[in-house]
């Protein structure tokens, strides 16, 4: 599903943040990234995001080449994936609803169907009733887990979570951590980068430990 | 540490879903057809919506735009004015037969009866010396100074108005040569030397206005490009966050291509109706004028079609230069 093959990411100011990271992730695993702040974390989500692009080496999504993935496809691999930000990346001016409905907009919902998937996604992630809320008025809680509802209204079959549980309380991070062990038992792939270690240790799933931009 | 509680409302273990995602997503042809129709509709209203939550900017923009397009405007309107006039002129290839003094009314109506015989000429009109006096009393403003003369000086006049088919410069020029050569004529005229150099005018005005026209559409261009430049450059995160979640760049500019429709097509009608009230006040003067002259010279004013030209080139103009600022904008807006 998705696989990293010798990758290495140089920055010209940093030098290498990822050297030769390679590893494979199934069709409806779960996996943790961890290591400590500034060991290549966010840079690895980047570059499946393809907001980067590799030095070296090749990443590859249900066999399609990230690294060398054209402009004009970009779109459509992105609607692939879910992801969610570390800083939620909501749209001020709308609606929680507003912003949950984007990705449902673009590729080309009826308003019906995204009227009924945006209530399901926020039921999901215990947000109903504040569809007319904007994001200022939430609690930083409660804007990640918009962030959340609109990584999964889509039904990607990629989920990727950059320090989801960051801003929530223990309890909160548990349930959304069940969330995503949900979407795991219907097919879905999902890799959360996070250092919480108490949270990652209660949940038995694989680990990648990246130190120093090498994975250990 | 806290045991992981389960949700309070435990969610169903969900039947397989499909986890497909492809560019097709979501119902079938119909409702794909009736969502991108919604959507084009959502971004023409919520685009005129944005322009109307920031008034004071809007129309500031619009006004600049309105008074560049009603400049342009009003001087195709000008131009189109004359034009008119010196259309009406153009029949009157008239030729005047100034007659010599000793010439008799008699001899007169005798030579115009010759003239009239001549295949070239649609018809001929004799003005007696006590005609033209009336005529000249009447109109100069000079009647009560002709009254101290003792004779009345003016001459005999025949008037011949060649036929219309005559177009044929030469032909007039040959027509003229003959009449020139009678022996009762002291001096012969064409009104026609005056008609083209003014007809030349009137094309350079045209030419120059054409130009104007296009100078003006090219600064139109360039302010609605640096609007729309502008309000991308506000909503850099909603492009940023649309491109995240996969918009393509055509679904990003299409709110921002329905804005620099609206700026375009307001501003039309903004400089349709500042032409309009320009002609209101204009038109007195101009009867005024129309009535020295007894013409029957009328203000033509912007017609149906050329509404609908100046609306739709006001509006194309605004999409044109929108459409250009994303094409090279977009591609320079990346996350990160």
């Amino acid at each position: 599903m998705l696989k990293f093959d010798n990758v290495t990411k140089r920055y010209p100011e940093t030098g290498d943040v990822l050297q030769n990271v390679s590893f494979h992730l199934r069709q409806g695993e779960i996996a943790f990234l961890t290591g400590h702040s500034g060991a290549g974390k966010t840079t690895l989500l980047k570059l499946i995001a393809v907001m980067e692009r590799c030095t070296r080496g090749e990443i590859f999504l249900d066999e399609q080449c990230l690294s060398h993935v054209k402009e004009r496809q970009l779109p459509f691999l992105r609607r692939k994936m879910g992801v969610i930000y570390q800083d939620y990346k909501l749209l001020a001016d709308r609606t929680v609803f507003d912003n949950v409905a984007l990705p449902l907009a673009i590729a080309g919902f009826g308003h019906l169907e995204i009227r009924r998937r945006v209530r399901a996604a926020l039921d999901k992630v215990g947000l109903s009733g504040k569809e007319r809320k904007f994001p200022q008025a939430l609690s930083g809680g409660e804007q990640q887990r918009v962030g959340i509802a609109r990584a999964v209204v889509n039904k990607p079959p990629l989920i990727i979570a950059d320090e989801p549980t960051g801003n929530l309380d223990p309890e909160l991070s548990a349930e959304i951590m069940l969330l995503f062990e949900q979407f795991q038992q219907v097919g879905v792939t999902v890799l959360i980068a996070s250092h919480d270690i108490s949270l990652i240790s209660q949940m038995n799933h694989r680990l990648l430990k990246l130190d120093h931009g090498q994975l250990v | 540490m806290k045991p992981v509680k389960r949700p309070s409302k435990p969610t169903k273990p969900t039947v397989k879903h499909d986890t497909r995602q492809t560019r097709t997503a979501g119902g079938n042809f119909i409702d794909k057809l009736q969502a991108y129709r919604d959507h084009h509709a959502h971004a023409l209203f919520s685009s005129l919506g944005r322009l109307v939550a920031t008034p004071f900017t809007s129309i500031m923009t619009i006004t600049v735009l309105a008074l560049s397009i009603a400049l342009a405007s009003g001087f195709y309107i000008m131009v189109i004015n004359v034009q008119q006039l010196t259309e009406n002129l153009e029949t009157s290839n008239q030729i005047s037969l100034f007659l010599k003094d000793s010439v008799s009314n008699e001899d007169a109506a005798r030579l115009a009866g010759d003239i009239r015989k001549n295949s070239s000429v649609q018809s001929v009109k004799v003005i007696s010396k006590e005609q033209a006096l009336e005529e000249f009393k009447t109109y100069s403003g000079f009647g009560a100074a002709i009254t101290v003369l003792e004779k009345n000086p003016l001459p005999i006049v025949i008037q011949v108005l060649p036929k219309n088919t005559l177009k044929d410069k030469h032909e007039l020029e040959s027509l003229f040569k003959t009449f020139e050569q009678f022996n009762e004529v002291d001096y012969a005229q064409v009104d026609m030397q005056w008609v083209e150099r003014l007809q030349s005018m009137v094309e350079v005005a045209r030419c120059a206005t054409a130009l104007f026209s296009f100078m003006i559409g090219l600064g139109v261009l360039f302010i609605i490009g640096n609007t729309i430049r502008l309000e991308l450059q506000n909503r850099k995160d909603e492009v940023i966050i649309a491109k995240l979640v996969g918009a393509t760049n055509a679904f990003i500019s299409r709110p921002f291509l329905y804005t620099g429709f609206w700026i375009g097509f307001i501003s039309g009608i903004s400089a349709w109706f500042i032409v309009a009230i320009l002609m209101l006040i204009l038109r007195q003067p101009v009867e005024k004028l129309s009535g020295l002259y007894e013409g029957d010279l009328h203000l033509i004013f912007l017609g149906f079609t050329e509404t609908l030209a100046l609306l739709l080139i006001a509006s194309l103009l605004g999409v044109l230069s929108s459409w250009a600022v994303l094409v090279f904008q977009l591609r320079h807006t990346r996350p990160e």
